[in-house]
């Protein structure tokens, strides 16, 4: 299992466990993680999974696909630390990883 | 199939007597065309998008489909022109880029309904097969940012000459933000161009004029984004912008934000219909909202087992038509058939 932690913008944290193999947005999902909505369902077509991938995981995480990048347009406060959840397969190596949901999807 | 060019905003025609208005063009929509259809229901079908397909043509396009019988992989777009195709022999009027309103109840059984566009409806039974909700332009979770709507920050341009010698801010990366730079810039005072990143998503050659006009000094380019809006009332007076740099607090009249587009319910949830959580509970039989006569069909439903797929969707269509037809055609009996045995029905599809 791959553990997640989610930082709320009030600091409260809430950690999860998922199969590897699921995205971090369908992980987000299944446990009802707030501020996760992800409108589209999945299809990197509306940024609404938007998250910050914590300093320390950022190597391990990767950077986003030009695609991905073409929808973080769509995001609000967009930063260096920037991913949309859904693009983010739950590989073994990011057991413990965590995560900031912003303030707003929008 | 028929497209309407959008009439003007108040020129608004005699009512279109009809018996069916078919709300949201999506996937469902057009396959309500068909199954209405085949039984001599003709529809007029309105949406705001200016294209069919719902999501399926603005969300996902080029993304695959895998649920759908008999069609083991189909995109957004190829499902959409494909019911496009299939809807073709009943001859449904398409209004597009266009809002309903207004939903009434008229006497003897009808529905009025009225757009954005200043079009009214007289209907015998509305489908509202509106999925989730009216596409409408992201707003930016900007504090005060509602204040200033409609009088400083736009979401489209409906008059250029609003523009006329105005500090223009304009926010986004995509072809409407460039197609506007470019279109504004020779009637604005001033005009900033904010995105967050040097790529633009829009036309290349559009990128390249406006990089054109930066070199000129006709208008600037800042990479950042928006943090505060200042102002009185109702007027905007500067923004300030946070580049990687620096903040700066740069005069602003207008701003034009272009984030996309996000799904609202809009103005369904006046129409004096039951709703649960933003969405119609319906019967599984007919389909039919708490309002004799008014369908809801797809994603918009909910019942008991609800499941948002779009093959439902074209489940709930079928048996939705089935009690359409007893009230556009009172009294008459309807004969159950299929379409490979048909010949009326064959008729009407244009095959035999």
């Amino acid at each position: 299992m791959v553990k997640i932690t989610f930082i709320q913008p009030d600091e409260s944290q809430q950690v999860v466990e998922s199969e590897p193999g699921m995205t971090l947005m369908e992980a987000a999902k299944l446990h009802n993680v707030p501020g996760i909505e992800a409108e589209c369902g999945g299809a990197c077509a509306c940024a609404t999974c938007h998250v910050y991938v914590d300093e320390a995981w950022r190597d391990k995480t990767g950077k986003p696909s030009q695609m991905e990048e073409d929808m973080l347009d769509f995001a609000f406060d967009v930063r260096e630390s920037s991913r949309l959840s859904c693009q983010i397969k739950l590989a073994p190596e990011l057991d413990g990883i965590v995560v900031r949901v912003p303030a707003k999807q929008f | 199939m028929n497209f309407e060019a959008p009439s003007g905003p108040q020129g608004g025609p005699d009512p279109i007597e009809t018996d069916a208005v078919i709300i949201g063009a999506g996937p469902v929509g057009l396959f309500a065309v068909f199954e209405l259809g085949l039984v001599d229901i003709k529809a007029h079908v309105i949406d705001i998008l200016d294209k069919p397909g719902g999501q399926c043509a603005e969300l996902y396009p080029d993304k695959p489909i895998y649920d759908i019988p008999g069609l083991p992989i189909v995109t957004g777009q190829e499902i959409t022109d494909r019911l496009m195709e299939q809807i073709k022999p009943f001859g449904a009027t398409f209004h597009l880029s266009e809002q309903v309103e207004t939903l009434e109840r008229l006497a003897e059984e009808k529905f009025a309904v009225t757009t954005d566009r200043g079009n009214t409806f007289v209907s015998k039974v509305v489908v509202i097969a509106a999925g989730g909700g009216s596409f409408t332009p992201k707003r930016p979770p900007l504090a005060g940012i509602e204040a200033y709507e409609g009088t400083s920050v736009f979401y489209s341009v409906r008059r250029m000459e609003d523009f006329r010698d105005k500090d223009v801010l304009i926010v986004g990366g995509g072809d409407s933000a460039l197609d506007w730079t470019l279109n504004l810039q020779p009637l604005a005072k001033s005009l900033t161009l904010l995105h967050r990143r040097d790529e633009f998503r829009g036309a290349p050659h559009s990128v390249e004029k406006m990089r054109g006009l930066v070199a000129e000094g006709k208008m600037r380019l800042l990479i950042g984004q928006v943090g505060e809006l200042h102002g009185a009332g109702n007027r905007l007076e500067a923004v300030t912008v946070k580049t990687k740099e620096a903040e700066e607090r740069l005069p602003v009249e207008v701003m034009l934000p272009f984030f996309g587009l996000t799904m609202k319910l809009g103005p369904i949830a006046n129409w004096g219909i039951d709703l649960s959580d933003g969405l119609f509970p319906v019967d599984t039989e007919k389909f039919e909202t708490s309002v004799k006569g008014i369908f809801a069909i797809g994603d918009i439903n909910t019942y008991p087992g609800k499941l948002k797929l779009i093959l439902s969707g074209f489940h709930e269509a079928a048996l939705m038509a089935q009690q359409a037809y007893k009230y556009v055609y009172p009294g008459k009996k309807l004969l159950f058939q299929y379409t490979t045995s048909s010949s009326s029905l064959q008729k009407k599809l244009g095959v035999s």
